[in-house]
């Protein structure tokens, strides 16, 4: 691998290359999925390949190919140098890397039992397991549970000199029951919605979950949702639990300070940020209850690394500090326009992927409270739990988000079961109108591993540390 | 291995050995193999120049076995012996170390109606070219005082799907896009277009189109959520037919009760016919399914009525029919999809559409579009780069974007008319939709 690597700088070098990198990339990833208790599907994939990104004259060239062979990696820097050539028919402002990175070392994922290690009988049965409390709920009429393990080798070299090499694992599993009327489907889903809740971990990481113990209130809550009331429309106290207030973070918080996206470069597909550079330092995104941070050694983390993509180590660093926008996730290039140094945040999902930034794990930060203080103090409201739709438009101020389950709050109990759940606002105006963020107990990382962006399309796995939080005056119930 | 000159896939005779080869080699009682291999190029543009070109070439060999009744898959991106011999066993180690489950059945073979999907010019094309048609875009955009960005790909790609059974299909294919948005001051404009030949894209229509939509929507002012008419460009028309596809047209929504698809009952307007066609020249066409089952064509709605659903091998199976050849690689859990759509188009020019609307809304396309009930069809998303307020039959300014929550069904119900025009789509994901603009009489915006 590494005579690769050295090969494809030399070759790039040679070539009028004032800058390349090379990722030799190796990943393995199992899923199991088990529907209505049979064993419905089981797949082994593996993965290989190089990526050589190039500057020539300042404008950026990628190729990739899944051949590990001298000649084809010669090939594949030809093309590289061929395409910035053609890039700088037609470039902007030179690129600009700030800094020369020269990170060295090995990184690999704490782990204390091997995923792949695990025999495949022992995986099933635990879905087997969960599937058959699910199915002993009558009126569950779809039961599904998956899980996926990911073994990620990733060496990086640059011609600054840098050379990372790192093993990254990954383990995910959930379950889902869905009960259905005439007229109406309703789902529950544990630990998240979307398949699976994932982190940075070896099987302890699903043992943890006792799936098969929750199995059985995840089919009695779908079948009651059928019944529930549907979620009133009107202007409320929101609680959210932690799941869904880790999305919220990622939608709201996440995107909008990738610094690329601020700069126009997603703008023809995921869209710009409303936080632009002038507002840094500036804008009160939240209230004081509201601590974001960017921390790419947050354990269990899906965004959890040695070394970023462009070999810019782990870092941790405040986007939001005690409701002040305060900083961006940046790059390399983007950082420099700004006379920052990359926070360590590009990641691509894979060999033929360029790295773009990524968030990594995006935490708010613990309050003081806590989910039944929250409610105990709220008067008339709504407590929301697990996503299930979510939406917001191309500058990531106006959002729309479902939720499986809700329970109504008045005089701070809680009530009634409520179905359909929804609620609505403008980003900073919901952040402010946070008051209470519950304490470190329920603070739990939640990794997402569905986060789509860039062309062609990449799918990247994050995290974000949340626990239960409150919003004052949010309209719920929006429903045609 | 051997390899076409200009896209590097490999020949299709050296392909159908390795396969055989895999095939023959396997011990398991039936084989099923898939070979996707892909060489494609994008140059992204942003600020009017580029900032991200990237290639890539890559293959997937997936082998599904069978074995004492259990299913085995596995899959790796390299095509040499060596990986068929580690995918082979890796395939039969899984089948041999699980409980016995559902068995997904394999097609026999059937001939499959070939379709075109390939051009040279598209397999050929080169970064300069690339280059040279981003930057007549950016020109224009800056002698316009305007900022453009977006994306401009070409690509080959040829998949075989093949079974102990004796199937054998193969499909080669080119697809070129380019999609732009394109900003001022003060409001932005988007266009794209897809097809298999570079050389059908015209690089000044769709600067025209993009910069015309943006220096008409600069400034824009809101309105008050609520029910508006509606005319809905081609590209909002799509993406909502692609989310019918996803939460309602599939056999295994149905079967598991979740799809708004009431077979037989007038779910829509009589005006509304949608089908399915994989062998239509005029859509991105591809005559056989990821199970190695032909194509075929499907009535999903027909004068408003529910009228079919698509298949795959286990969905149609468990109905005790045929596959209509809408199979995605098996086992999943997904189902089938349709992924060839096509609405039929009407008698109205697109820029009549609006003509008979008092006060309305004219949207260009939709934006993070999510389900919201999958039963009743209600959707949410956002309108972006191109909305306006139209009043006594023309547009009069442009609007900030709106948030609609709407049952698709229901707007389906009020199309007070469609466009003769129609405009093929290709999607984000697979496949692509032919689809006209419709004038719609409810539709609702939340905030």
């Amino acid at each position: 691998m590494k005579d690769l690597a050295e090969a494809a700088l030399n070759a790039a070098q040679v070539k009028g290359a004032g800058y390349a990198d090379v990722r030799l990339d190796d990943r393995v990833q199992q899923d199991i999925t088990v529907k209505n208790g049979q064993l419905a599907a089981v797949s082994d994939d593996a993965s290989e390949g190089v990526g050589v990104r190039v500057l020539v004259d300042g404008a950026w060239g990628f190729a990739g190919s899944a051949r590990l062979e001298k000649e084809e990696v010669q090939d594949v820097v030809d093309r590289a140098i061929r395409i910035a050539r053609a890039s700088a028919r037609a470039r902007s402002t030179p690129v600009d890397l700030g800094p020369p990175v020269t990170s060295r070392g090995h990184y690999r994922t704490p782990i204390e039992r091997d995923p792949f290690s695990v025999p495949l009988s022992e995986k099933v049965d635990l879905l087997v397991r969960a599937d058959e409390a699910m199915g002993s709920v009558k009126g569950v009429t779809v039961r599904e549970g998956s899980m996926e393990f990911i073994r990620h080798k990733k060496v990086f070299a640059s011609t600054e000199g840098a050379f990372t090499e790192q093993e990254l694992y990954e383990s995910g599993a959930g379950i889902e029951a869905t009960a259905t009327s005439p007229d109406d489907v309703q789902n529950r889903s544990y630990p998240n919605s979307f398949g699976r809740h994932q982190g940075g971990g070896g099987y302890e990481y699903i043992t943890a979950m006792q799936l098969d113990r929750h199995g059985q209130r995840v089919g009695e809550e779908a079948v009651a949702l059928l019944t529930a009331p549907q979620c009133p429309s009107g202007v409320k106290t929101l609680i959210l639990d932690a799941s869904q207030t880790a999305l919220q973070i990622h939608e709201s918080c996440g995107h909008p300070t990738e610094l690329d996206r601020v700069f126009g470069m997603e703008a023809a597909y995921a869209g710009t940020s409303f936080m632009t550079p002038e507002k840094l330092n500036h804008l009160q995104y939240g209230s004081p209850t509201v601590t974001i941070t960017a921390d790419a050694m947050t354990p269990t983390g899906l965004g959890t690394f040695g070394w970023d993509d462009e070999g810019v180590p782990a870092q941790r660093s405040f986007l939001i500090k005690e409701g002040l926008f305060i900083g961006y996730l940046t790059s390399r290039e983007t950082a420099s326009v700004l006379g920052q140094q990359s926070n360590g945040t590009m990641r691509a999902d894979g060999w033929n992927r360029i790295p773009l930034i990524r968030m990594t794990n995006v935490n708010l930060q613990p309050g003081d409270s806590s989910l039944e203080r929250m409610i105990a103090e709220t008067k008339d409201g709504i407590y929301m739990e697990t996503n299930r739709s979510w939406s917001i438009d191309d500058k990531r101020l106006n959002f729309q988000f479902g939720t499986q389950l809700a329970y109504e709050i008045v005089n701070g109990k809680r009530g009634r079961m409520l179905k359909n759940a929804t609620y609505a606002g403008i980003t900073p105006e919901f952040w402010n109108s946070c008051d209470a963020v519950a304490g470190k107990s329920e603070w739990r990382v939640w990794g997402l591993a569905n986060c789509g962006k860039g062309q062609p399309p990449q799918v990247a796995h994050v995290a974000h540390g949340a626990a239960p939080a409150r919003f004052q005056n949010v309209k719920v119930g929006i429903l045609k | 291995m051997k390899s076409m000159e200009a896209s590097r896939l490999t020949d299709e005779a050296e392909l159908k050995r390795f396969i055989d080869n895999l095939l023959h080699a396997s011990p398991a009682e039936q084989t099923e193999v898939m070979v996707t291999e892909w060489d494609s190029a994008l140059t992204r543009f942003a600020n009017n120049g580029i900032h991200q070109n990237v290639a890539e070439r890559d293959v997937s060999v997936r082998v599904r076995v069978v074995k004492d009744g259990k299913t085995g898959v596995a899959s790796i991106n390299q095509m040499n012996d060596k990986a068929a011999t580690d995918v082979l066993k890796r395939a039969i180690a899984i089948a041999d170390l699980q409980p016995k489950g559902e068995l997904v059945p394999m097609p026999g073979p059937a001939k499959s109606q070939p379709v075109e999907a390939w051009s040279d010019a598209t397999a050929a094309a080169t970064p300069e070219e690339r280059a040279d048609f981003v930057e007549a875009i950016c020109a224009k955009a800056r002698r316009a005082g305007l900022k453009a960005f977006g994306a401009f790909s070409t690509g080959a790609e040829q998949l075989a799907v093949a079974n102990s059974h004796g199937v054998f299909h193969h499909h080669r294919s080119t697809e070129a896009t380019i999609n732009s948005v394109v900003m001022g001051e003060a409001g932005s404009g988007y266009a794209d277009r897809g097809a298999i030949d570079v050389r059908d894209l015209d690089r000044n229509d769709l600067a025209n189109e993009v910069i015309d939509k943006a220096q008409r929507n600069q400034n824009a002012q809101p309105v008050e959520p609520g029910v508006y008419e509606v005319v809905l460009e081609e590209y909002a028309v799509a993406e909502m037919l692609e989310f019918m596809s996803f939460i309602g047209f599939s056999a295994l929504a149905a079967q598991e009760e979740r799809s708004f698809m009431r077979v037989g009952e007038q779910i829509t307007g009589e005006n509304i016919d949608i089908w399915d066609d994989g062998l239509d020249p005029t859509g991105v066409p591809m005559s056989f399914d990821f199970e190695g089952v032909p194509k075929q064509r499907v009535e999903l709605i027909k004068g408003g009525v529910a009228s079919g659903l698509v298949y795959d091998m286990q969905t149609a199976g468990r109905a005790g029919r045929q596959s209509t050849g809408h199979g995605l690689p098996a086992p999943n859990t997904d189902g089938p999809f349709a992924v060839n759509l096509f609405m039929r188009p009407g008698t109205v020019a697109k820029d009549q559409l609006a003509s008979d609307i008092k006060r309305g809304i004219w949207v260009t396309r939709f934006w993070y579009v999510r389900v919201v009930q999958p039963k009743a069809s209600i959707i949410t998303g956002m309108t972006r780069e191109g909305t306006f307020l139209i009043e006594n039959g023309r547009i009069t300014r442009p609007v900030k974007d709106l948030r609609f929550t709407q049952s698709i069904l229901e707007a389906l119900n009020g199309t007070d008319a469609i466009s003769r025009s129609t405009k093929l789509q290709v999607s984000e994901y697979l496949g692509a939709s032919r689809v006209p603009a419709v004038r719609l009489k409810a539709f609702t915006f939340t905030s």
